[in-house]
């Protein structure tokens, strides 16, 4: 039986969440509504008397101060409040869609009834906007459809009905409905004949959305080809044909997303002198190679690249993980539920990482075009302003409610992002040394240990997400490819997940991400029998480390599909092996362990299920209902895929100049307040403060910092073990915009900036490591990338810089990802994202007490600008507001940046620097502004002073003409702003003798910034005026 | 003499338990995280504590209303040894997620409601509902505590510097009649400030320093008998000086502010075991 029960707010002046909603009414949307009340209702679908009806309305679903409910019949119309609507928009989960509120609600059932329910009783939730036109203008049906389409419902998760309110009052209410999904499909498996032409192979993948090359169907049909091969089938009771089973997992497992083909790539690269390189796969070039290469100066480093994560020893007895992700594709389509399987997805990466580490802090980077574009959206794509607010709160909700802080991120703004957002999710994880007497980050799988699923169930949804990331968007992209994350059932799971780990429970644990079940047990199988001890080379899902790797020998496991637990019946064989429904973690148990894990996660209220059993025969094997529906040999599963050969060719672009004449008669001072509002660069602290930063009690820097803690920190630092004063620095840079002139510079910009960010707060080169996640748009040349030359070569020049400058740095790469067709659409009208590389850097510090923050502290202390700065106007903020690129693009002296780095991490060590901050973005003006803004104080500057070198032979800085705009707008790298107390000025500069250094002012107590170069005044403004343009563009 | 323990209970997206059971420490007591399942089964029973503690978290995803499906779920299952542990006076805390589930349980303000039928002894009289801003925040608020209050958790704090983080912080009581009671009984023994300790006036320009249009900016409230305590603010996430924003202008070092509260409860409970060995 179906109970309807509809709850609502008695008195509107409590309801802010409908407030919210009409602002968003009339701010975006400009319809004529005058006010909203929102209703939610519950469906359930239990066999009830009406007295337990009503006690789950009165007690459970009701708040008896501030809400009012109706069992059976409508809420709406029945006072002043609800009445008189003239639209009612409900919108309601398309079925089988995650639906966390109604999961929560059959718990708080089960609690009050005292009494288990089935799998049977039901609650499905929704809810209803009610509607009220303004004075002068009535809101028409057109106008509910446009607000229920674009604002309350998403027609790819959500349905929605519409009531005037003559329907309403023809029929009031609306009718109790079930949500529970129903095939009426019987499941099973069918075999797949291979074509045997090239077209029919093509049709074949496209039409199962395989993702699979040409090559590599041709590779699959010559697998399948061996009459040896087909003997052995029919001995097991296989046909000759593949079955979709098998089709499927070879799918998975050879996707980009998988099995990062482009990175393993021959590529051949002809350079801009027009010399031929051959490349044997760009990560084993450079960015595994420059690990190896720095490895002798970084013996803190644990495991890297052969995990979910990579891991680093932190304290005596701990180590810390992290990983970085990008869930773009899942974001574009459906922003919030994409966003928050970003940030769980990748907070399972870590709990998956070595024996299991605990999340400690989150870290998310989004990019996307301008909230305000006002050009027509393609097909398909959300407006980007709808993609920013859901992508905000899916990551906001999916962090917070973990419990896991949200430290350090940035959002950074280019309109070719329309094409697919970038949505970066990263999290680290602390885990003990040891666990169970042995280094917690190698774990061993027996044959015979059991295949045990724990966590969330399986159904549709998610299937096809690795094949389908692996493609363009079009407007034909499936609406399977979708799933809302669950935070809660994760965070139990997680919790279980640990107290496991602790008592000694299983032996390897890995999560379900891209692939699902099919991605998971394939690896996890590899390690049965210790076929891949050494860990070398390939990663678990996780990390763009690719194919040929050590080959495997023996391993497999036997799985049995139907013992999988269903959201819902009816899914095929194969469903269930691919579905990436979230929120499970798959483990290996030894048997003698099995009946203490099931009981403690009964305990813990987690499902766990036994699939099966590891095995040592080389197969990997799969069952339904007792017949067998897989058996792919793994050394093919995992080393057959052909290799790609890519075409690279830089010819690097020639950009406009600006005219000589350019800086004569500017006004700056309009110029440089006009840029704090530049979206780069403006305050971002009502998105940011929306996240918890300080939940498990760590932080010692915050994302702000200051008098009024409003000024963004350089980076994190969080103190992971709270008797203990080591501390962990979290900090990145991001800046695809220089890729338009060379995405050599672009990448060593990059991690420069999370390099000198980490430096600002008290790091030192030395114990900082990176994780590199590369956002590409398909640089592979095609019909529809004639440009896939160009593309790959920045590929390859990007990694070169990598490999360079981690090198240069003695920055060893831990752990990276790469998403590799960020694209929208074919041919002309193809959007492609900028090559953008997100560098996230951790550094161990020894003592927390020692980090400074940004802001500026008192009046009288003395501002120096660390650095040299040279006319890099190229792709900078200012130069692009003006709608300009120019040709030079910042370039990185490492040299002289680490000797920098090294002097000031002395003098902040010696507790000589009051405040420090990097410039970046806008150049040395918005750090300067930044700074005093900060920390409520002004300040007195004159540029004259600033260097642009340093003296070999004296160590002294030298400064030079240089245009006045140039001073305050270039982008130079490796630059900080920093105040010292007077008393220390001397020691200070002996320390930084020998780097780029200079007195340039002073801070004020007065609230005013004033700049001069030499003679000329050249800005003067209040810091009041200075944070209206600031804070204007994204404070909503 | 032993050190008091302290049940910190644990589940179903509870988050914030390691760096509470760690606050309790440092204030001298001997905390345990114990998963409500463990409780309900009563390994360990939650009778042997000499306090009760609820951290703040997402419980159940803050589905239906925050606090609310984990306040069902004690009143069900933990009933008995939650009133028995009220009648004898064990002091209990509720923090921010914490808070309003003692408030959903009808444990706060009114503190355990006499009454033979057992169904009645928890009934909600207030709510902490969604803030006026619409949104979840994370800020650090100025607190003022009420010196006169007989909530044993903030005697003496007459100032705090504590960070919010909550959705649904507005404190909303039934009506101005339990409203005038809960001043008048001196059960609102927090609320916020001005940076200077001063009270805030109405209206929107209370914003952000109430930051969440609570009713008279009540922060924290306080059972008659002054042993319960629900607040908002989260003194264990303020345990440490370096969790403080701006401690490094302000040279702190050491110990955080927040750790007051939690040996005041220690205190309370090491006298009053004093008391009863005497």
């Amino acid at each position: 039986m179906l109970t309807r029960i509809e709850v609502g707010q008695k008195n509107p002046a409590t309801d802010s969440p409908a407030r919210k909603v009409l602002s968003s009414i009339q701010e975006n949307f400009h319809l004529p509504v005058a006010r909203v009340a929102v209703i939610a209702a519950y469906t359930l679908e239990m066999e009830l008397s009406d007295s337990e009806s009503r006690s789950i309305a009165e007690e459970l679903l009701t708040d008896p101060i501030t809400e009012s409910v109706s069992i059976h019949k409508p809420l709406a119309g029945t006072s002043p409040s609800n009445s008189d609507f003239d639209f009612v928009v409900e919108v309601g989960f398309k079925p089988g869609v995650t639906d966390n509120v109604g999961r929560s609600s059959r718990e708080g059932i089960a609690d009050l009834l005292g009494r288990k329910l089935t799998d049977e009783d039901q609650v499905f939730t929704s809810r209803q906007f009610l509607l009220w036109s303004g004075q002068s203008q009535a809101l028409t049906r057109a106008d509910a459809e446009i607000l229920a389409t674009k604002l309350f419902a998403n027609p790819l998760i959500e349905t929605y009905v519409i009531r005037s309110r003559e329907e309403w009052k023809k029929s009031p209410g609306i009718p109790a409905q079930s949500g529970r999904v129903t095939f009426k499909h019987q499941p099973e498996s069918r075999s797949i004949d291979l074509p045997d032409d090239d077209a029919g192979l093509t049709k074949l993948s496209d039409e199962k959305i395989l993702a699979l090359t040409i090559a590599e169907m041709r590779a699959i049909k010559a697998y399948y080809a061996d009459p040896a091969l087909t003997a052995r089938r029919a001995a097991a009771g296989l046909p000759a044909a593949p079955t979709d089973v098998e089709l499927e997992v070879i799918a998975q497992t050879w996707s980009e997303h998988c099995k990062h083909k482009i990175f393993a790539a021959d590529v051949d690269y002809t350079d801009e002198k027009g010399e031929r390189h051959a490349i044997h796969s760009l990560f084993k070039t450079y960015i595994r190679a420059a690990t190896e290469k720095v490895k002798p100066v970084a013996p803190w480093l644990k495991s890297v690249f052969t995990d979910n994560a990579g891991i680093i020893a932190f304290s005596d007895g701990w180590d810390i993980a992290m990983k970085a992700e990008t869930h773009n594709s899942p974001s574009a389509l459906d922003p919030y539920g994409g966003a928050m399987t970003g940030i769980v997805g990748v907070n399972r990466d870590i709990l998956g990482c070595g024996m299991g580490c605990k999340p400690i802090f989150n870290t998310d980077v989004f990019c996307f075009a301008s909230p305000f574009y006002s050009k027509p959206i393609p097909e398909k794509l959300h407006h980007p302003r709808r993609i920013l607010k859901e992508v905000h709160r899916g990551v906001r909700d999916g962090g917070n409610e973990s419990g896991i802080p949200t430290v350090n991120g940035s959002i950074v703004f280019d309109d070719r992002f329309l094409g697919k957002p970038l949505v970066f999710c990263g999290t680290g994880g602390l885990i003990p040394s040891e666990v169970g007497g042995k280094p917690s980050w190698q774990k061993s799988i027996e044959p015979g240990d059991r295949i045990v699923m724990a966590g969330g169930r399986i159904g549709k949804d998610g299937i096809h997400g690795a094949t389908f990331s692996s493609a363009a968007l079009t407007e034909a992209s499936p609406t399977s490819a979708v799933q809302i994350g669950d935070p809660i059932t994760q965070k139990k799971l997680g919790d279980f997940l640990l107290e496991a780990r602790d008592l000694g429970l299983y032996r390897f644990v890995t999560d379900n991400g891209a692939g699902g079940l099919s991605s998971s047990l394939g690896e996890m199988a590899k390690e049965s029998g210790g076929a891949q001890a050494g860990h070398d080379g390939q990663g678990i899902e996780g990390n763009h480390s690719g194919p040929g790797a050590e080959s495997s020998h023996g391993g497999g496991c036997k799985l049995h599909l139907e013992k999988a637990p269903l959201k819902y019946a009816g899914l095929d064989p194969w469903e269930i092996l691919v579905s990436e429904a979230q929120e499970r973690m798959s483990f290996a148990v030894p048997t003698e362990h099995l009946s203490a894990f099931m009981e403690l996660a009964a305990r813990r209220g987690v499902e766990a299920s036994d699939l099966g059993e590891f095995t040592n025969d080389g197969l990997f094997q799969a069952y339904f209902q007792g017949k067998v529906v897989c058996s792919l040999d793994m050394d093919f599963l995992h080393e057959g895929n052909p290799k790609l050969h890519l075409q690279a060719r830089w010819t690097p672009p020639r950009h406009a100049e600006p005219p000589p004449s350019f800086w004569t008669g500017r006004d700056l001072k309009a110029e440089a307040l006009e840029l704090l509002g530049a979206l780069n660069i403006c305050s971002k602290e009502s998105w940011v403060r929306q996240y918890d930063h300080e939940v498990q009690g760590m932080s010692v820097i915050k994302p702000f910092v200051g008098e009024k803690a409003d000024g963004p920190s350089d980076a994190a630092v969080i103190r992971p073990l709270y008797d203990r004063k080591e501390g962990l620095v979290v900090s990145h840079g991001i800046v695809p915009r220089y890729s338009d002139i060379d995405a050599y510079h672009m990448t060593a910009c990059a991690l420069d900036e999370a390099v000198r960010n980490a430096v600002a707060v008290g790091a030192r080169p030395g114990y900082i490591a990176g994780l590199d996640n590369f956002c590409w748009p398909d640089p592979v040349e095609s019909e529809s990338t004639p440009d896939g030359q160009y593309k790959m070569a920045q590929l390859v020049r990007s990694n070169q810089a990598l490999y360079d400058y981690c090198v240069a740095y003695g920055l060893p790469l831990i752990s990276g990802k790469d998403s590799m067709k960020n694209d929208y659409g074919r041919g002309k009208d193809r959007i492609s994202v900028p090559p953008t590389l997100l560098f996230t850097a951790i550094a161990k510090i020894d003592d927390v007490e020692k980090t400074i923050t940004m802001d500026a502290k008192s009046a009288g202390d003395t501002v120096y600008v660390l650095g040299a700065t040279h006319d890099e106007m190229g792709a900078s903020e200012y130069f692009l507001a003006r709608g300009l690129m120019g040709n030079s693009v910042p370039k990185v002296d490492a040299k002289s940046a680490l000797a920098l780095y090294h002097r000031l991490a002395d003098a902040i060590e010696a507790g000589l620097v009051r405040s420090a901050h990097d410039c970046s973005d806008g150049g040395l003006f918005i750090a300067l502004a930044e700074v005093c803004m900060a920390g409520r104080l002004g300040a007195k500057v004159d540029l004259s002073a600033l260097p642009v070198a340093v003296d070999g032979d004296s160590g002294r800085s030298v400064s030079a003409s240089l245009p006045t705009g140039v001073k305050l707008f270039s982008e130079s790298q490796s630059r900080f702003v920093l105040t010292v107390q007077p008393q220390h000025i001397p020691a200070f500069e002996k320390i930084l003798s020998g780097s780029a250094c200079a007195r340039i002012g002073q801070i004020q107590s007065s609230p005013t910034l004033e700049i001069r170069d030499g003679a000329a005044a050249v800005f003067s403004a209040g810091l009041d005026e200075m944070f209206t343009c600031w804070r204007k563009p994204l404070d909503w | 003499m032993q050190k008091p323990t302290v049940a910190v209970i644990t589940g179903y997206g509870i988050n914030s338990d390691a760096e509470l059971a760690h606050s309790f420490k440092l204030a001298g007591a001997d905390p345990l995280r114990v998963h409500i399942n463990d409780l309900i089964a009563g390994k360990p029973s939650l009778s042997g504590f000499d306090i009760i503690a609820v951290p703040g978290g997402f419980s159940f995803g803050d589905h239906i209303a925050s606090g609310r499906v984990f306040a069902n779920k004690l009143k069900h299952s933990l009933a008995d040894a939650l009133r028995d542990a009220a009648q004898q006076g064990v002091p209990m805390i509720g923090i921010c997620n914490g808070f309003q589930v003692l408030v959903k349980l009808g444990l706060l303000p009114g503190g355990l409601r006499k009454s033979a039928d057992k169904a009645d002894l928890f009934r909600q009289d207030a709510t902490l509902t969604f803030n006026d801003s619409g949104r979840f925040e994370d800020r650090w608020c100025h607190l003022a505590g009420d010196l006169e209050s007989h909530c044993i958790w903030t005697r003496g704090i007459a100032r705090i510097y504590l960070p919010i983080r909550h959705g649904e912080g507005k404190f909303i009581p039934r009506d101005a009649e339990s409203l005038e009671a809960l001043r008048r009984n001196g059960q609102i023994c927090l609320r916020y400030c001005t940076a200077t300790g001063d009270n805030l006036g109405e209206g929107e320009s209370a914003y952000p320093a109430n930051p969440n249009g609570s009713v008279d900016h009540i922060a924290g409230v306080c059972s008659p008998d002054g042993l319960i305590f629900g607040l908002m603010p989260h003194p264990e996430a303020h345990m440490l000086a370096t969790n403080h924003p701006q401690w490094q202008k302000l040279g702190l070092r050491g110990e955080g502010e927040g750790i007051r509260i939690f040996r005041n409860a220690v205190e309370y409970v090491g006298s009053r075991k004093l008391a009863k060995a005497g």
